[in-house]
């Protein structure tokens, strides 16, 4: 037994798999010039292993940074009635649609040594600028939204009756907020991680912008690929097949999640 | 653990005052929109009004307006509880611990509350269901265990916004009957449009139209003596209400009401009102004369089926005749008629 859409054209299928050859043909072209045969080594080469530990420890610290601060976030938007509380939300999400180059800029003269809050607290400026902490604000910066985002919608779809129930039988705002709202709203939360971390580990142009290039401390897979692409195009490929078959995993494993 | 309350709402046009004794159910009836939920919203806590006061068992929990100092207790610290016609167990927790909630959120440990909640789920009887997620039990079931999560939170108020409306009618029998028993000592305020509820449930009628109070009393005393349109509309009755001259009813548009005086009766002059049963009530095409009858002449609103009967409205008062009468008479809106009804079938007595 299967439902039967009613009312759906059939041509609309014609532009929907156009669509999906557009976003599908170029990985399979990726995965097409991949030379197999030295795959692995070009995969496990000094450069690349410390190019993809660094990316995926650096997405987790972003990720976990966007759920401490975009949660309370979220739960604000969602929850609080304020002026100018519309005007917020666009500035909140303007990295959505900001180019990264733009964001490290930003950045880069806020926590830069010569930068807004870097040449008041010297001290902070020449730890962040080229670190390993810029890699991670910079992530931080661009994926932000994706999480604020996700979760507030779920917040807005999950209501409020649920919490009215809840103070109704006693329980303070904490209580309700830990027992109640975030449960209720946790498949938004996980899906806004997941596009969050998705986000972070694609993160380029901020990324170099702000942070710099340097192997081992800096140096992304995104950004590892892009250098590599002038000097060894072969090891480019190998990489950037990498980071297509984490980012499937990532997004799959959640897909998965949600399903259940 | 009495409640006195008074509120005026200006943006809903509501200004009520309700007080209800310790121990007594108050049913809060009246057409949509007439302010009962605003006025449970404002004693939970859910809205502010303009002006008003809450006092719930001595303690103040809100006070607006009047010169005098401002509170406004959280709706958590209200001990109020408050059950609505959708259930909203928490989709997340297991019945148990829906019931659990309330305890756990004040204070009593995992163990304790959890002992606390299968007691209530005994109460209400489902306390096999304690393990089931609240997606697996049905609407009377689930609806159950929210009256036991509202319980055991062990609220000083209960509020429940009519919370039988959403239930299959096979099923409610069987949670009045737990309503009746576990309302019994408790204060409450229970919101319905069934008259049943009222009767069996509540010590204490208060009628709500457009945002007043307009008829109050005991359950039984208002719906077999109901004073205003609402609440004859529910007990089933049609009344009239006009001056009574020592003999008749004499309505606002100078027509003449007869019938049974009830009781001590109204005083000569005062206002009264007649009350008839709609079965009582013959309907003619034609004008019909002879034995003392009352006769009104109307136009037909609606016509619709009412158990084995067909209900004609019209206007304020509505008739309960067989279906062959309304085929052989032809009822449709729209179409002049005669009510006619007779004396001995109306009951007068003081508005």
């Amino acid at each position: 037994m299967s439902t039967r859409p009613v009312g759906l054209p059939r041509w609309v299928v014609v532009p929907a798999a156009l669509g999906a050859v557009f976003v599908l043909l170029p990985l399979v072209a990726v995965v097409a010039q991949v030379d197999w045969s030295s795959f692995g080594a070009l995969i496990t080469s000094e450069s690349s292993r410390a190019a993809l530990a660094l990316s995926l420890r650096t997405s987790a610290a972003s990720t976990a940074a966007c759920v401490v601060v975009g949660v309370p976030m979220a739960l604000v938007l969602a929850r609080t009635r304020f002026p100018g509380q519309g005007v917020l939300r666009s500035l909140v999400l303007l990295p959505l649609v900001l180019p990264p180059v733009v964001g490290g800029l930003a950045l880069l003269y806020t926590f830069g040594r010569r930068g807004l809050v870097g040449e008041t607290f010297p001290v902070l400026g020449e730890e962040i600028a080229f670190s390993t902490l810029a890699v991670v604000m910079a992530q931080t910066f661009v994926a932000l939204p994706f999480l604020v985002v996700s979760l507030e919608g779920a917040l807005r779809t999950a209501g409020e009756r649920y919490e009215v129930v809840a103070a109704s039988l006693g329980a303070r705002p904490t209580t309700v907020l830990l027992r109640v709202t975030l449960p209720l709203a946790l498949p938004g939360l996980l899906s806004g991680a997941v596009l969050a971390f998705a986000r972070s580990l694609g993160e380029f142009g901020a990324t170099i912008t702000f942070a710099g290039s340097r192997e081992g401390v800096t140096r992304t897979l995104p950004l590892e690929i892009y250098l590599q692409r002038e000097t060894d195009p072969d090891a480019a490929i190998a990489l950037a097949l990498v980071l297509v078959v984490v980012a499937v995993l990532v997004i799959g494993l959640a897909g998965q999640r949600r399903a259940a | 653990m009495s409640l006195v309350v008074t509120a005026t709402v200006p943006e809903r046009d509501v200004d009520v005052s309700l007080a209800v004794a310790p121990g007594e159910t108050v049913a809060l009836l009246g057409p949509n929109g007439a302010g009962k939920s605003t006025l449970l919203s404002v004693v939970a806590g859910l809205l502010r009004p303009a002006t008003g006061r809450v006092e719930l068992a001595g303690r103040v929990l809100a006070s607006y307006g009047g010169g005098r100092g401002r509170v406004d207790l959280a709706p958590h610290r209200r001990r109020v509880a408050l059950l609505a016609q959708d259930p909203l167990l928490f989709p997340h927790l297991s019945v148990l611990d829906n019931v659990a909630f309330g305890p756990r959120s004040t204070g009593a440990g995992r163990t304790a509350a959890r002992e606390r909640a299968r007691s209530w789920l005994e109460e209400v009887g489902i306390a096999e269901l304690a393990d089931r997620r609240p997606g697996q039990v049905s609407g009377g079931q689930a609806q159950r265990a929210a009256v036991a999560r509202a319980l055991a939170a062990e609220p000083d108020l209960l509020l429940l916004d009519e919370p039988m409306a959403a239930l299959d009618v096979a099923v409610t029998p069987a949670l009045r009957q737990v309503l009746r028993r576990v309302l019994a000592e408790r204060t409450c305020v229970l919101v319905t449009h069934d008259v049943l509820d009222a009767l069996l449930l509540a010590d204490r009628v208060v009628v709500l139209d457009g945002g007043r109070v307009v008829e109050e009393g005991p359950s039984r005393e208002v719906l077999t003596r109901p004073r205003s349109a609402f609440a004859a509309r529910l007990a089933g009755l049609n009344v009239v209400a006009g001056r009574w001259d020592g003999d008749h009813l004499v309505l606002p548009d100078g027509g003449v009401v007869g019938g049974r005086v009830v009781g001590d009766g109204p005083a000569r002059g005062t206002s009264a009102v007649a009350a008839f049963r709609p079965t009582a009530v013959a309907v003619y095409r034609e004008e019909p004369h002879g034995s003392p009858r009352n006769v009104v002449a109307t136009e037909v609103a609606a016509v619709e089926p009412l158990g084995d009967l067909v209900r004609v409205r019209a206007g304020d008062l509505a008739a309960d005749v067989t279906p062959q009468a309304a085929a052989e008479l032809e009822l449709v809106p729209g179409l002049r008629v005669w009510f006619s009804v007779k004396a001995t079938e109306v009951e007068v007595y003081p508005a």
